[in-house]
Order: C-alpha cells, then structure tokens, then sequence
C-alpha cells in the first residue's frame, strides 16, 4: 500500500494536448475515483499511473518515488481493464497466478495465494474453467481476484463496470467496495458514470478535457460545486441551470430572461449587475398552492418518486418530487423553491458565487 | 395451406422444402467440384492401376506400377527430397515469416507500405520469380557469385544448380523466399487479433518482453499457426513450378521432387500410368499432415464453450 502523487502531470499526443497539468494527491488507502466525460483525460491518467503511457511533463509518484522512468512491471501496480484482458488460454486459477508463475513462485505458494483470493469473490468452484466459459460478472471478478493476489502497492480500474448490464453493475459496485474496505489497498478507479463516483469514492476527482475541476468527497461536490461543469455533472437528473440576473432593487430575487422571478437565499456583491446562472437542483422544490406556476410538459412516475418537466416562462426546469403527483401534461401547477438550497453561477467564467 | 391445395402448387410446397432447396442450390458447385476435381482425381487414381502410355489406352494391371516404385531408387530419391524441401523450406518459412510478421506489428514508420511490398514474392507468378533465380543461381554471371567474389571472399563462382547439395539448398532458398510473405502477412493477421490489453496486463503482472511472446503471443496463435503451416506444408509438398524451371530435377535427379518426377514420367516420358502412381504416392504424405495440424493443434480446450 503507498500514496499516489500526481504533480503538474501534463500529456500530449503529438502536438495535442490530452491532459493540461494535473496536481492530485491520494493518501495511503483511499479509494479515488476519477471522473469526466468521454474524452477528458482520465483513462489516459490512469494509464500514464500504471506505466502504460509516459508522461510527457510533471512528476507521478507512488509512495514517494518518483516512477517517470519505471517500466509498469517495476511499479507493483494491478489494473482491472474495462475488457477484463483475462488470457484466454489460462484457466481462472493460471490466470489469478500469472503474475506468481512469472516470478517462479513454487506451486504451493500460488496456491497460498489464490486460494484464499478465490475465495473472497466466490471463485473457487470456477478455477478450471476457462475465461470463455464464464459470465460477464465472473470475468469481472476473476480480473480482480488476478490484481488481488499480486497483493499491489495500488489497484487500478479502468472502467471495470461498463460492460456489465445495470442490475449486475449495482451488485459489483457494492462488492468492490466491500473488497476495498477488506483490504484497504488505495485505489484508483476511473469511470464516466457519476453514480459509480458518488456511490463508492472516498474522493472524487472531477474532470473535464484535460484538467481537473475540482477534487472532494461525494457530497462535498455535491452540495458545493465549484463550478457550472462539476455542478451539471454531478447528481441525476442534473441540475437545473436557468439564465438571468439578479433584480437591481430586490438583490433577493433571480429574474430569469423571460422575466420570471426565482427567490435566493443571499447575494453577495460580487453577482450583482452581472449576467448569472441561478442552479437549482430537482429535488430541491415542491409542489404548492401559490407558487411559481409551472406547466407540465412530461410526468414520469417511478413509484418511489416522481420526476416532472416542468416549463416556467419558456425554461424547461426538471423536478423530482417523493410524494405521488397528480398533474397531467398540460396543466398547471405552483412550485415552491427552497431558496437556501439553490446555487448562482457566473455565466461568464462559470464559478459558483453562492 | 388448406385441403384445396391444387396439384399445380406441387412445385411450390417442393420449393418450400428446406431440404430441396439446399440440395438445389448446392447443385451448381457440386456439379463443378465432380467435373474438375472427383473426376480428374479418380481418373488419376484409375491411371496408377493401369499401364496406359500417351497414345494407348491401358489396362489394369493392380498395383505392379507400385511395385516397380518400390524398387526404384529415383523414387526413393524424389521421395527423400521432398520431405527434406518440406521440412527445411516450412520451418524456415515459420521462423522467419513469424519473425517478419512480429515486426511488422510494431508501429512502423511506412508501416503500410512495408506490409505491401512484403507481399512482393507471393504476387509475382512463381515462373517470373524462378527465372530471375536461374539468373541468380547462374554458373557464370550469378550475382551472388559476383559479389562475394568482388568481397573477396571467394575465387571461383559458387556452382549453385550443378553440385547436388547446392542445388537442393538453393531451391529450398528460392521456395522460402517466395514463400515467406504468405505466413508472414497471415501470421501478422493473427497477431492483431491478440487484444492489445492482453499485452499490458501481462505487462502489468510482470512479464518482460520475451514472457510476452512465450506466453501470450505465442499461445494465442496457435492456431493461426496450425491453419497457415498446414497451407505452407501442402503448397510446398506439391511444389512444381519453381523446381521445374530452376534444375528440371536435375542434376541427376538430385532435386527431383515428387510432383516433377510425377510429371516428367507422365508426360514427357509418356508413362502415364506410371507418373499417376508416383502422384497418387502424394497422397498419404499430404493426408497425414492435415491430419497432424488437425487434430495435434487446431483444436484447443480454451477456444471451446459459449461467448457471450
């Protein structure tokens, strides 16, 4: 187990640049989760940790030591790919202990270790097989019990979930988890998919085309985005985000471009007189006599809760109500904004003011 | 359909069949595959019984054509080259198409020119190859001979078609030559398919670049390999052409391959029955190396089971 540095990392793929210096710092046994969109960076930061693509400026750094120049077999590092790369000619149990017979471990010491290792992910029965006649989640666990029974300094994931249907990605992420707190090995885990972050990360690093936005744990992002990007990306349905300015006499009062009035909990100096982004998150407002008048454009009940698209004054806004909703498309209904809980975003640079 | 099905539909419900339909549309290229290959092939077998001679129908005369193969010591002679062009030619062939091919995997500058050029010796018709070897291979102006001379590494020029040994080593050098961008442009098919992950986990668990090939590279295409030898070991088995052109199987007989003694017996020697026996002699030779790919390596236990 060792800490993970990243410190001014930059990388260019020619003359274009995929990663625009980069300053992480993940301490002993954390469980980091990188994430972005297709195309921000962050499987090739994964892959420059592991030693699989070099680093063209900056510094990484795994319990202190500088590994610029280290092959990935000198790193002690595992990785769990997005396809598994399970070796299709191994069975499960040559492929948990490649990396054993590589080094010439004696037959009684890869059985030491990946006995036990088969038997946290509930493999033991499948270590004859071969990779082709396993199911997806079983791939995926022998690709982990593979990184397990290296005992690494750091584990990698790179998108180990996508491939697998939804109801099995919920199993796998709740396992993952629990293998982490198990072996509290740090762990860095990339993935576009938010709910996988907010779900299983102690800290989620957020980024987008090249540098990172922001850095903290889940509802740390969650509750104080640092910016419109982190503030869209995080959470589900997103945030909503409707342009306007505040009222020149009622600081109090958001007025969007259509002229509608949205309330706001404090304005600091710094939004006044300027063009804003006024955030509100869909849970964040209810349903009652006398508020805003909302037109109903689509209801989707999911039992649990009820999501609403709503229009106010030709912005469409999202809502997410838990009590059972009785509107129809077409009418109208009154909205109550819980003012403290809603966001102002400079339109311009994107920061959030308040 | 109803009970008032007309007898005129008797064609349609025929053509509804499955069964009838895949024989129909199986008749086009079975009618072609009997004409131009069952029949000359049986017609070859047939001949190897008889004693025919071009211009004489023969008669069956049971296995004294075999027979008299038995006792013959050019026989014995095509049989010992061809095995021996076989084995050399195809291993050579294996190691160095193997070896081509993995560099030319590797990101190379020009990578896709180089990958066609390499198809160079496969596309040029083997006689216009051969030719350019009978220059190359000449007793006088050989180029070969020429440089090595003007390196002074030799004084006289080497005798490549005219000493036994020479010649047989000189074909075989000719066939690898021509046959090496066949394994090598297979092979590197082969080795694109392997995952490039699968090279990076191995990576990852500790593998160096040697372990990689033993272990990933080499097992995974197993059986590409057994598909593309099996190919390289029939073409060169049956080689004709290049032999034909470059010593006509001599000097006595010392490069004579099964395929040309076949020829030179059958026709030019008129012996028909006798040049079909030593084809036919072909036979068990080429079935046991299909075999041997076939069941020793094609099949493996890992490419068995579901995919999903």
């Amino acid at each position: 187990m060792a800490s993970v540095e990243f410190a001014n990392v930059r990388k260019s793929f020619g003359t274009h640049p995929v990663i625009k210096g980069v300053d992480i710092e993940i301490a002993d046994g954390e469980f980091v989760i990188l994430v972005g969109p297709s195309g921000c960076g962050k499987s090739t930061l994964l892959r420059m940790l592991a030693g699989l693509e070099n680093i063209s400026a900056g510094e990484i750094r795994i319990g202190g030591q500088v590994v610029n120049g280290l092959a990935p077999k000198e790193r002690d590092i595992a990785m769990v790919f997005q396809n598994y790369a399970l070796y299709p000619h191994m069975t499960v149990a040559d492929n948990m202990a490649f990396s054993l017979t590589l080094k010439g471990a004696a037959k009684a010491e890869i059985d030491k270790r990946v006995k036990p290792a088969a038997e946290i992910l509930g493999l033991t029965h499948l270590l004859d097989r071969f990779p082709r006649q396993l199911s997806g989640g079983q791939r995926q666990r022998v690709a982990m019990g593979r990184a397990i029974v290296r005992d690494p300094q750091v584990f990698l994931f790179d998108e180990p979930l996508s491939n697998l249907d939804a109801k099995l990605r919920v199993a796998m992420r709740a396992e993952i988890k629990e293998l982490h707190q198990r072996l509290k090995t740090t762990t860095v885990y990339v993935t576009h998919d938010q709910i996988e972050a907010m779900t299983m990360a102690d800290k989620i690093v957020v980024m987008h085309d090249g540098i990172v936005e922001q850095i903290g744990a889940p509802l740390e992002l969650y509750d104080q985005p640092a910016n419109l990007f982190v503030a869209s990306f995080i959470g589900s349905p997103a945030m909503n985000m409707i342009k306007g300015r505040l009222d020149p006499n009622d600081a109090l009062k958001f007025v969007t471009e259509k002229g509608v009035v949205l309330p706001v909990a404090k304005a600091p100096e710094s939004a006044r007189g300027r063009a804003l982004i006024y955030g509100l998150r869909p849970e964040h407002m209810t349903i009652a006599e006398g508020g805003i008048p909302a037109n109903v454009v689509v209801i989707e009940p999911t039992g649990s809760e009820t999501q609403m698209i709503m229009r106010i004054g030709g912005d469409d806004i999202t809502g997410v109500f838990h009590q059972r909703v009785n509107a129809r498309p077409g009418e109208t209904v009154g909205l109550s904004i819980h003012a403290e809980a809603t966001y102002l975003f400079d339109a311009e640079s994107g920061k959030r003011l308040v | 359909m109803t009970a008032t099905t007309k007898p005129s539909s008797a064609l349609g419900a025929l053509t509804r069949n499955n069964t009838f339909l895949g024989f129909l549309f199986l008749l086009p290229a079975a009618v072609f595959l009997l004409c131009f290959l069952t029949y000359p092939l049986g017609l070859g077998v047939w001949l190897g019984f008889t004693d025919a001679k071009i211009g004489r129908d023969g008669i069956f005369i049971g296995l004294e054509n075999y027979q008299a193969l038995a006792s013959d010591s050019v026989f014995w002679m095509a049989v010992y080259n061809t095995v021996l062009y076989t084995f050399i030619a195809s291993v050579l062939k294996f190691a160095l198409g193997l070896w081509l091919a993995l560099i030319l995997n590797e990101n190379l500058p020009f990578k896709s020119f180089f990958r066609a050029i390499i198809l160079l010796p496969w596309v040029v018709p083997t006689v216009l190859s051969a030719l350019a070897f009978w220059w190359i291979y000449d007793a006088q102006f050989s180029i070969i001979s020429w440089s090595l001379i003007k390196l002074g590494l030799i004084d006289t020029p080497i005798n490549f078609l005219g000493d036994p040994n020479n010649a047989r080593a000189s074909v075989i050098a000719a066939n690898v030559w021509r046959g090496i961008p066949f394994v090598a442009i297979s092979l590197l098919a082969g080795l694109q398919t392997i995952p490039q992950s699968l090279h990076e986990a191995a990576s990852l668990d500790g593998a160096t670049g040697w372990q990689r090939f033993r272990f990933i590279t080499l097992p995974m295409l197993t059986p590409i390999i057994a598909v593309v030898m099996t190919f390289s070991v029939l073409f060169t088995f049956t080689d004709f052409q290049l032999i034909y052109v470059l010593t006509k199987g001599g000097p006595v007989n010392a490069t004579h391959l099964m395929a040309t003694l076949s020829f030179q017996r059958g026709i030019p020697g008129g012996q028909l029955g006798e040049g079909a026996a030593i084809a036919v002699a072909m036979i068990p030779f080429l079935l046991a190396s299909i075999l041997f790919s076939f069941f020793g390596l094609q099949r493996r236990k890992w490419q068995q089971g579901g995919q999903d």
